[in-house]
């Protein structure tokens, strides 16, 4: 019987939470690696049971750890992130220019085909990759000739923290910075572009439409359709239909356009998901009720999924990578907040459980749907 | 015989409980310890100093018989009852946070 499996990294460790494909009754297994933080795990599509995961501490730095065995066992692979050349300045807080300096991988995203083959993004802003299972690491620098004296931290550090591979053509890539924005590679990571026309941040550049410097929250793409992309910026909510040539808002009738995750449907590539937040600077849910939103039009038409949510005294915040769906069917689709709780829906977002309540604050939710 | 105590979160990555001990060729400094320390324990690599620059994390101090070396230069020789055993070489994770 088909099953799932939720790789959830926390602030101090990292755990795994499985169920059959019923997805009523849930095993929690961790922490691993108790009292570190866990930026993201995620397993590789060619072999479920490759699990890549980021571990770092602002004492020991940063490590990856790899499981041949579904989460069972890990071992440490390479560590060394070395950025190529000389990596020069980007923009500092105060507008001045700041070196580039290593910080940790926020984001690791393994190959379709290969589990050998896996992507890191990092704080500062760069794009690695292991062809080796992660035991070495290689940045690809071009990305960082885009403009890249103009990228700024965002509140949460200048990180690159979401990667798209495209299914359908080996040589696309997405990738997203805060703050500096999207861009696309059509040549396997080697050259880039930025894609951040029809963004617009007025309160947060003085040229609110620069070709640089959004501070995007996240991107998610429907697998069949990879010209389709959606974004949860800093504020608003958009979308692209031809790879991020041009963006169109559908924030539409969201109660706060302000959020981190975005997901879609894993059948219906126009169904997406965002959980408003109610600001920059108040970064917990409008009114106190944790509300999904779901729009089943791509946008602009929200409707707010709270059956098994909390909807009064919810002060818990959902960050970027927080979010996942599983490919059952019906889908699943789970998140996990900012205060522990890891909340699963396995009917797409009508009901929702609380599968844990108490994790330290999850920094990423990945679900992997296994045979 | 160079006897190394680990912090606890390090302890758990290298898979060791206890002391660590470790044979340096010839006078024992900061250096020659971490170099023999991470050629036992691959996996130590970069967890107490850049591997890169080299430099010592900065949540990271050293101790021998009671003296803070973290900061002296990484080639002094270490005190004599380290380099005769008699007393450990400590990797310290600094009391921060909070």
């Amino acid at each position: 019987m088909s099953g799932v499996r939720l790789l959830v990294g926390t602030k101090k460790g990292a755990f795994i939470l499985t169920s059959d494909g019923k997805r009523e009754k849930w095993d929690v297994f961790g922490p691993h690696f108790g009292g570190w933080e866990m930026y993201h795990l995620k397993g590789s599509p060619a072999d479920p049971n490759r699990i890549y995961a980021s571990q770092c501490s602002g004492w020991f730095g940063q490590l990856i750890q790899r499981s041949n065995d579904g989460g069972k066992t890990w071992e440490p692979v390479g560590n060394k992130f070395a950025y190529e050349g000389t990596p020069g300045t980007h923009k500092w807080y105060d507008g001045t220019q700041h070196p580039w300096e290593f910080k940790r991988v926020w984001h690791l995203e393994p190959s379709h085909t290969d589990p050998d083959t896996v992507y890191a993004g990092v704080e500062d802003a760069a794009f690695f990759r292991s062809t080796d299972g992660g035991q070495n690491w290689t940045e690809l620098p071009g990305l960082r000739n885009v403009k890249s004296d103009l990228w700024q931290p965002g509140a949460g550090g200048m990180c690159l923290h979401t990667i798209i591979l495209d299914p359908k053509n080996p040589q696309r890539i997405y990738i997203a910075i805060s703050a500096a924005g999207a861009f696309r590679s059509d040549d396997g990571g080697n050259s880039w572009v930025p894609i951040n026309q029809g963004l617009k941040s007025p309160w947060e550049l003085p040229d609110p439409t620069a070709q640089v410097g959004h501070c995007v929250h996240h991107i998610a793409m429907h697998p069949s359709r990879p010209d389709v992309l959606f974004m949860q910026k800093h504020w608003d909510v958009m979308r692209s239909d031809n790879s991020g040539d041009m963006w169109n808002e559908v924030s539409g009738n969201l109660p706060t356009d302000f959020g981190f995750p975005i997901d879609v449907h894993a059948h219906e590539p126009e169904t997406i998901y965002v959980v408003p937040i109610t600001s920059d600077s108040l970064h917990f849910p409008p009114d106190g009720k944790l509300r999904v939103y779901r729009s089943r039009s791509g946008g602009n038409e929200w409707e707010a999924l709270t059956n098994g949510l909390p909807q009064s005294d919810c002060y818990v915040n959902v960050l970027r990578d927080a979010m996942s769906v599983d490919s059952l069917d019906k889908c699943g689709i789970y998140f996990g907040t900012t205060g522990g709780q890891v909340y699963g829906s396995s009917n797409a977002g009508d009901t929702w459980t609380p599968i844990v309540r108490d994790l330290p604050a999850v920094l990423s939710v990945e679900a992997q749907t296994l045979p | 015989m160079i006897r190394v105590i680990l912090p606890a979160h390090l302890r758990n990555l290298a898979k060791v409980t206890g002391e660590v001990s470790l044979d340096v060729d010839g006078a024992p400094t900061v250096l020659s310890v971490l170099d023999a320390l991470e050629a036992r324990y691959p996996m130590l690599r970069g967890t107490i100093r850049d591997q890169i620059t080299l430099q010592r994390r900065p949540f990271v101090r050293f101790f021998a018989c009671q003296e803070d070396l973290s900061l002296d230069p990484p080639d002094t020789p270490l005190p004599p009852p380290i380099r005769n055993g008699e007393e450990p070489f400590l990797i310290v994770g600094a009391m921060a946070g909070g």
